[in-house]
């Protein structure tokens, strides 16, 4: 399935483009993306990493599942944000402080 | 009041809004450009979202608020484009009947905000470099 990922900041710059298409084979999950796209695009490799992938507007984790029809993502870190991730997005629920 | 603008803020505005004769309080808080970040100078900052997200995210901060703190009003704006020097980026303002909770909930949302709002900030340098400011990652110039 072809698969059309968003690109904003540092990876929108990196990439040239405000979005990449790719192919993933069906039952794809996260980590998978992550893998292709840093194949299919070797200047975002270094980013991939550290960012967040979010589906369909919600961080997911590498294990999410991705639909054809998913809208994914690509989200380097904010600028308040925590600075790490782990492969699951900022909870909102969880009190986290940094300086601003 | 959620909403992410490229024009100018109208904080005054934005704060007479949330003010009601049920609160006791009302707290806000304004985001504004920086000249100076650790000895370098700043000439312009660029703000990026990703418009969709961005506001379902601001729209479950405001829902998260009210679960904890009994706010009669919540305002969000965040400005994108192009920003100078001491001009506004972000306003915050609540209302509740006490002040701790006008407080406490303010903070909260300007530091959750900045965590989870996918919303990246361009330094312009006052050298002319540029760099999109994203912690923890090596982003180079």
């Amino acid at each position: 399935m072809e698969i059309r990922i968003r690109l904003f900041a540092i990876a929108r710059e990196r990439a040239k483009s405000a979005s990449i298409t790719i192919e993933l084979a069906s039952g794809a999950r996260v980590a998978d993306l992550r893998l292709e796209l840093a194949r299919t695009v070797p200047e975002l490799a270094p980013l991939i990493p550290g960012s967040f992938v979010a589906v369909d507007e919600e961080y997911a984790d590498d294990s999410v599942l991705i639909q054809e029809d998913s809208e994914i993502a690509l989200i380097p870190p904010v600028s308040g944000g925590l600075g790490q991730a782990k492969g699951e997005g900022p909870d909102l629920k969880e009190e986290k402080r940094e300086e601003g | 009041m959620i909403e992410i603008t490229e024009g100018p803020i109208d904080h005054h505005g934005l704060i007479d809004q949330v003010r009601s004769n049920q609160a006791g309080a009302v707290c806000s808080f304004l985001g504004t450009v920086r000249e100076m970040t650790e000895g370098r100078r700043t000439d312009s900052l660029e703000y990026q979202t990703y418009h969709e997200m961005a506001l379902k995210k601001m729209t479950e901060l405001e829902t998260e608020a009210r679960r904890r703190w009994p706010l009669l009003d919540v305002v969000l704006v965040h400005r994108i484009g192009r920003l100078e020097l001491g001009e506004i980026c972000v306003v915050v303002a609540v209302s509740s009947p006490h002040r701790d909770q006008a407080f406490e909930s303010c903070r909260w949302l300007i530091d959750t905000l900045k965590q989870v709002v996918p919303i990246w900030k361009k330094e312009n340098w006052a050298d002319g470099n540029a760099q999109w400011i994203h912690p923890g990652i090596n982003a180079g110039q």
